[in-house]
């Protein structure tokens, strides 16, 4: 059984009906970050949509990105709204930027204590979380502050 | 913008009124039956026949819909059908804006702005979603554990609270003028329940920053307000009270999925704020009185920042009890108690109490409230605002 931070039972992430998030999806289950970008312009785009917002081309694709980036802003939940976390205990819940990505921000959780600092800036870099054992299976992208 | 398009001094509130608030799932009736209550109480306070509306505006999706409302009611003739897009209480002074342009177009004579919740019969807010598996933009976020209002919008608020300095007791602040203000209207829900600064220390914390008391209620019942053109304003028995003006909208890319707004620590009313001061021939300094919409204290603060009534670093100053309660304070906030201790209606009573203030008829009012305002729905897309005016600021 493969350690998760966040206790089983929440909806498991599927690519959208429409296949708009596919690539996301599919990379993170081989430890791979696939951000949308622009084969027009060459600029990054997230949330994925079917249409540059910058130069308005449709002409968009899938690249890698390296897993790093910044702490943008941080909460620490407290209470649970999903019957799955009903005995989580506090948990911390990252925006990450990444400035090799046009400034792009992610949403994951922060590995380690639940209660420790989480200074805004920090570098952090991302854990692959694969849950194997689920129906269907997914991968999430976790975060570490660099020590 | 050129002087005739503009909705300042076009149309008057006729009347208002709201059921009984209930608390979440309380109400004894359906869902339908208290916005047509509302409607036809608002009706009354007007002293028309619910017969001569012919124009219905709301938002949020709000499910009571406006042929239904037309046919139960006898409409004698429907010519306006609005929904203002967007969630929450976003489109709370935006359907007061639609309404108004309709009247003032000549598209409709007599509209009303309502919103109906009954969450017993159609389930909660602010929970998670029940499902195995999940997809779009939620599917980012969901499976991370980010996934209520409380933990969507605390993420923009630390953010503002790391970038100003801002400190905790700002927010309190603004939940114990609300809660103050409560204690003497009678039909809020927290009335008769007290909130003292101990209480709100000792209470949980939701999400960071938000204790339990900085986050809305969740609420039954429904509000409602008629509209008319100002020319008629004066056939009422109320004192006159003019929409000054009224906003919607928000900033380059505010919607952009994920967390990805480039201007991401807002309340979304930096460009909104300007256009509505300019409608309204108005400044901050100006406004007596201010209704502004508690889904969480920190967006309270943060639109108020962005409306120019402090700036960020004057914040832990500005937001002092003293300062924000009726009638002796700087600016008089939330004098019902507001969505957080009168009831979460998505803020239209936020837009009712306002009225009420300009007619004298608030119970925490304010010596003079020649200019009353609103802000609605802060940190959701679109957000809107709207200014009412006294006769005396025409
Ligand atoms: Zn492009």
């Amino acid at each position: 059984m493969s350690v998760t931070y966040l206790n089983t039972g929440l909806p498991k992430p599927v690519p959208a009906p429409d296949g708009l998030d596919a690539p996301f999806w599919k990379g993170l289950q081989e430890n791979k970050l696939f951000i949308q970008r622009c084969s027009s312009c060459h600029r990054w785009q997230w949330g994925p949509e079917w249409i540059c917002h910058r130069c308005h081309s449709f002409d968009l694709g899938f690249e890698e990105v390296e897993p790093r980036g910044l702490i943008y802003s941080h909460e620490r939940v407290w209470h649970p709204v999903h019957p799955a976390l009903k005995d989580q205990g506090p948990y911390i819940v990252v925006l990450v930027e990444m400035p090799q990505a046009d400034n792009i921000r992610i949403v994951g959780n922060l590995l380690g204590d639940p209660e420790q600092t989480i200074p805004i800036g920090s570098e952090v870099t991302a854990r692959f979380e694969h849950h194997k054992d689920e129906d269907p299976v997914y991968t999430l992208l976790q975060w570490q502050i660099e020590s | 913008m050129s002087s005739d398009r503009t909705l300042r001094g076009k149309v008057g509130i006729a009347g208002v009124a709201e059921t009984t608030y209930y608390k979440r799932g309380e109400a004894p009736d359906a869902e339908f039956k208290l916005a047509l209550e509302a409607i036809v109480r608002a009706c009354a306070n007007a002293g028309i026949s619910p017969k001569d509306v012919d124009g219905f505006a709301s938002f949020s999706n709000d499910r009571s819909d406006a042929s239904r409302l037309s046919a139960a009611l006898g409409i004698n003739d429907l010519r306006f059908a609005n929904m203002q897009w967007g969630g929450g209480g976003g489109g709370g002074s935006g359907a007061i804006g639609n309404a108004a342009a309709a009247i003032t177009t000549g598209m409709a004579e007599c509209v009303v702005v309502f919103r109906a919740l009954a969450q017993g019969q159609f389930g909660r807010f602010g929970q998670g979603p029940r499902r195995n598996t999940i997809s779009g933009d939620f599917a980012h976020t969901v499976p991370y554990g980010l996934m209520s209002p409380a933990q969507m919008f605390a993420m923009k608020v630390n953010r503002f609270m790391f970038d100003h300095g801002v400190h905790q007791e700002a927010l309190r602040a603004i939940s114990l003028a609300s809660y103050h203000h409560a204690q003497n209207n009678p039909r809020a829900v927290m009335h008769g329940r007290p909130l003292d600064e101990e209480k709100y220390e000792s209470s949980r914390w939701i999400v960071e920053p938000f204790h339990l008391y900085d986050c809305c209620q969740e609420n039954d019942g429904a509000a409602a307000m008629v509209l008319v053109s100002a020319d008629r304003v004066k056939d009422f028995d109320h004192p006159p009270c003019y929409v000054l003006s009224a906003a919607a909208g928000s900033h380059h890319r505010a919607g952009a999925p994920v967390h990805n707004a480039p201007d991401y620590a807002t309340s979304a009313f930096k460009t909104l704020a300007p256009r509505l001061y300019e409608m309204a021939r108005v400044k901050a300094s100006d406004v007596d009185v201010l209704q502004s919409y508690e889904n969480f204290t920190g967006g309270v603060l943060m639109s108020m920042v962005e409306h120019d009534f402090c700036s960020p670093s004057e914040c832990n100053d500005f937001f002092a009890v003293d300062n924000l309660i009726a009638s002796t304070g700087k600016l008089p906030l939330n004098t019902s108690g507001g969505n957080l201790a009168e009831c979460y209606m998505h803020g239209l009573g936020l837009n009712i109490e306002a009225v009420r203030q300009v007619w004298g008829e608030s119970s925490n009012q304010v010596d003079t409230a020649d200019v009353s305002m609103v802000i609605s729905g802060p940190m959701v897309t679109p957000v809107s605002a709207c200014i009412f005016g006294s006769e005396a600021t025409l």
